[in-house]
């Protein structure tokens, strides 16, 4: 069932937490603000920190559909927009010979029709079939495509609308919820984010990677939830390449869990550091004492 | 309405200080600023803060800029709009001169890791420089030392010049006579303005494209009567094409792409000079390549880029560290090009240890040290470009 939108901070705050996203203040203000003012949010992030997860929680707790487009090199608008049918268009220009029909202009009416047009993604969300469900479009990693579909986009974001040459123009009659994600591994254009509510997804602190454990790794005991929490926030402080992201905290406290620990031991750590870890420098810095040492400063700091 | 009036005008005042400080705030922001905090509609300055950030900030950069900004104008706003009216005396219509100790206050306030005895002992500590110091020398480049002949040249020549580099293919397909692929859109349109009897093949090949380029340049000590004339020739290519990031080093890392993007080569040039901090200082290649290895490599070094080095490999670090950082850099892009002035010199030897450690790393080891060498480069690199070519052999 479609949910309203949430009508305060609070709401959406509450709307998320409902979802088992364990969202900061910051993060709410900006999402509530997008919804209201039916903007697209932006989120920015190092991998693994949960941005791809707020468009769900959101489709999830407004009960809308989740419409994802996944970017790519090369994207461009017949996997993304709208496709013309061409197997069915081609029969029916012979169907139209078949019977005799002469007029141009009667014949490209007919292949033009929306009955030939298969949507994609953007077009779908643009469709909507009624006020209050409109569905939530999630495009995922914005970064990875090139600056021509980046273009294109401007006209779908500002004006909810999609033009196709040959038949006229796609309208929204209720803006979808967007949500872009974009892991930074280009500068998005500032007329994109001109376009959008921006929000820098962070790693979150202690207390609220914490949360996150309790409810995404509900199997690991409380004491070595707090120990991996430490340790991983430690971690942070480190000069690595890559820092570890909440994901990979999850994952390493359900490997725990597997392995059927129930507290920290330097061994352990080292075995399973390939999990937090994925670069050989970085795992070379950390493995050994320097390992022992977070363990012991981890337990030190879950005890407190 | 009084107080929405007041909210208005505050927020307008507060943008217009954001835009003072370099960040790119539109009156569309500030528009929807307005409008956002109304929704929002909250007292707590927690929320307010969270709200205005959302709809004036877009890079994560500017944050620091704008807390102090938030922090100093939603306090006393009247001690904002006098610096204000200091700052932006255009708006203001025939403003009196900024006083120098109020302009300084706003100067304190947004950027307050800049001391005024900094800001007055620039004119000597530029005149004391020493080539190649083990100090870091703090001062700003002034280009009205260069003579006009000098910069009249540059410009002309620098303008001129573009930079070929080979084009690579791109996933995206576009219409070509000799393409792989049948264009299905293109083919049943020309089908139809023939009646659909026929249909012609309209055909589509991968488009091609340049790929990003990411400038790294050494503007330390030595590399000094080199890096101003190639900052020109970074100038003219920065705006002949996009993709262009461009870094200048020393003892620290700054991007300087977005002040060379203006189009009026001089007001570039100062806004390079005004942004690099450690002109004509020592060098620390490694440290300089580790922080454009961690901080800035994933984010321009996607899709393809190829880096041009420009560095004399004269390193104050002994190239410790280096070889590493230079692996990373290499692994990381589609080529690595290294550019040095000292190569113009018959007797080079790799024999400095920045060198050595540099050198098994590059694709492309070529001189720059005048402006026919840019030219001369422009045409080399317009050749087929492959890992670790000849050129660079002859120099091992």
């Amino acid at each position: 069932m479609p949910q309203p939108l949430p009508k305060s901070i609070d709401q959406t705050q509450a709307l998320l937490a409902a979802g088992e996203y364990v969202a900061d203040r910051s993060l709410a203000t900006s999402l509530f603000l997008a919804l209201a003012m039916r903007r697209p949010l932006f989120l920015e992030g190092e991998a693994g920190v949960g941005k791809t997860e707020i468009a769900k929680v959101i489709a999830d707790g407004l009960g809308r559909e989740l419409i994802r487009l996944q970017c790519y090199e090369g994207l461009d608008i017949g996997q993304a927009a709208y496709e013309w049918n061409y197997p069915r268009q081609m029969i029916e220009i012979r169907l139209a010979e078949a019977a005799g029909e002469k007029s141009k202009e009667r014949l490209a009416a007919d292949i033009y029709s929306e009955k030939f047009l298969v949507k994609r993604a953007l077009a779908r969300a643009l469709e909507g079939s009624g006020q209050g469900t409109a569905p939530v479009l999630l495009i995922d990693e914005l970064d990875r495509t090139d600056e021509p579909f980046e273009a294109y986009l401007l006209e779908v974001l500002s004006d909810w609308q999609i033009t196709i040459p040959e038949i006229g123009t796609l309208r929204a009659a209720e803006p979808p919820v967007v949500v872009i994600t974009s892991n930074r591994t280009r500068e998005i254009h500032d007329a994109v984010k001109r376009r959008c509510f921006y929000h820098w997804v962070d790693y979150p602190d202690a207390r609220r990677e914490l949360e996150i454990l309790t409810r995404k790794a509900p199997g690991a005991a409380a004491s070595l939830s707090r120990e991996v929490v430490a340790f991983v926030q430690q971690l942070r402080k480190s000069d690595l390449f890559k820092l570890p992201g909440v994901a990979e905290t999850i994952d390493w406290a359900n490997c725990l869990v597997a392995l059927d620990r129930v507290t920290l031991d330097p061994e352990t750590v080292n075995n399973t550091l390939g999990v937090l870890l994925k670069y050989r420098d970085d795992l070379e810095r950390i493995a050994g004492d320097e390992a022992a040492r977070l363990v012991t400063e981890a337990k030190a700091a879950a005890a407190a | 309405m009084e107080t929405a009036g007041k909210l208005a005008e505050n927020v307008m005042h507060f943008a217009r200080l954001l835009r003072a400080a370099g960040l790119r705030v539109g009156p569309d922001r500030v528009i929807d600023c307005v409008k956002a905090l109304e929704i929002a509609g909250s007292q707590h300055r927690e929320d307010w803060y969270w709200t205005m950030s959302a709809v004036l900030l877009s890079k994560q950069e500017h944050r620091p800029i704008f807390d102090q900004a938030f922090n100093v104008f939603w306090r006393d706003p009247k001690l904002t709009e006098k610096m204000m009216s200091l700052l932006l005396p255009k708006a203001h219509g025939r403003a009196a001169k900024p006083e120098q100790q109020q302009s300084q206050r706003l100067t304190d306030a947004l950027y307050s890791q800049k001391k005024p005895e900094e800001l007055q002992a620039e004119k000597k500590e530029f005149e004391a420089r020493l080539t190649f110091s083990s100090r870091e020398v703090l001062s700003r480049m002034d280009f009205d030392t260069m003579s006009a002949a000098e910069l009249t040249q540059a410009k002309q020549m620098l303008s001129q010049l573009r930079l070929p580099l080979p084009v690579i293919k791109t996933r995206r397909f576009q219409v070509h006579p000799a393409g792989i692929r049948i264009d299905l859109r293109k083919t049943l349109k020309e089908s139809l303005r023939e009646g659909g009897d026929v249909i012609p093949l309209v055909r589509a090949a991968p488009a091609e494209l340049h790929p990003p380029l990411v400038v790294l340049c050494d503007i330390s000590g030595s590399m000094n009567p080199y890096s101003r004339m190639f900052l020109h020739f970074l100038h003219a290519i920065t705006n002949d094409r996009d993709r262009v990031t461009v870094f200048v080093f020393g003892t620290r890392l700054t991007n300087i792409t977005r002040a060379l993007r203006h189009r009026d080569v001089d007001v570039a040039m100062a806004k390079v000079a005004e942004a690099i901090q450690d002109w004509s200082g020592g060098t620390r290649i490694g440290h300089s390549l580790r922080e454009f290895n961690w901080r800035w490599s994933r984010r321009v070094l996607g899709q393809n880029a190829c880096v041009l080095l420009v560095s004399d490999g004269l390193d104050r670090e002994a190239g410790e560290g280096l070889g590493e950082e230079m692996e990373r850099l290499a692994k990381s892009c589609r080529y690595l090009v290294w550019l040095n002035p000292l190569l113009r010199y018959d007797k080079f030897e790799a024999r400095p240890a920045g060198v050595r450690a540099m050198l098994p790393h590059v694709d492309l080891f070529l001189p720059v040290h005048n402006l026919k060498s840019l030219v001369d480069l422009a045409r080399t690199l317009n050749g087929p470009l492959t890992r670790n070519s000849q050129e660079k052999r002859a120099w091992r």
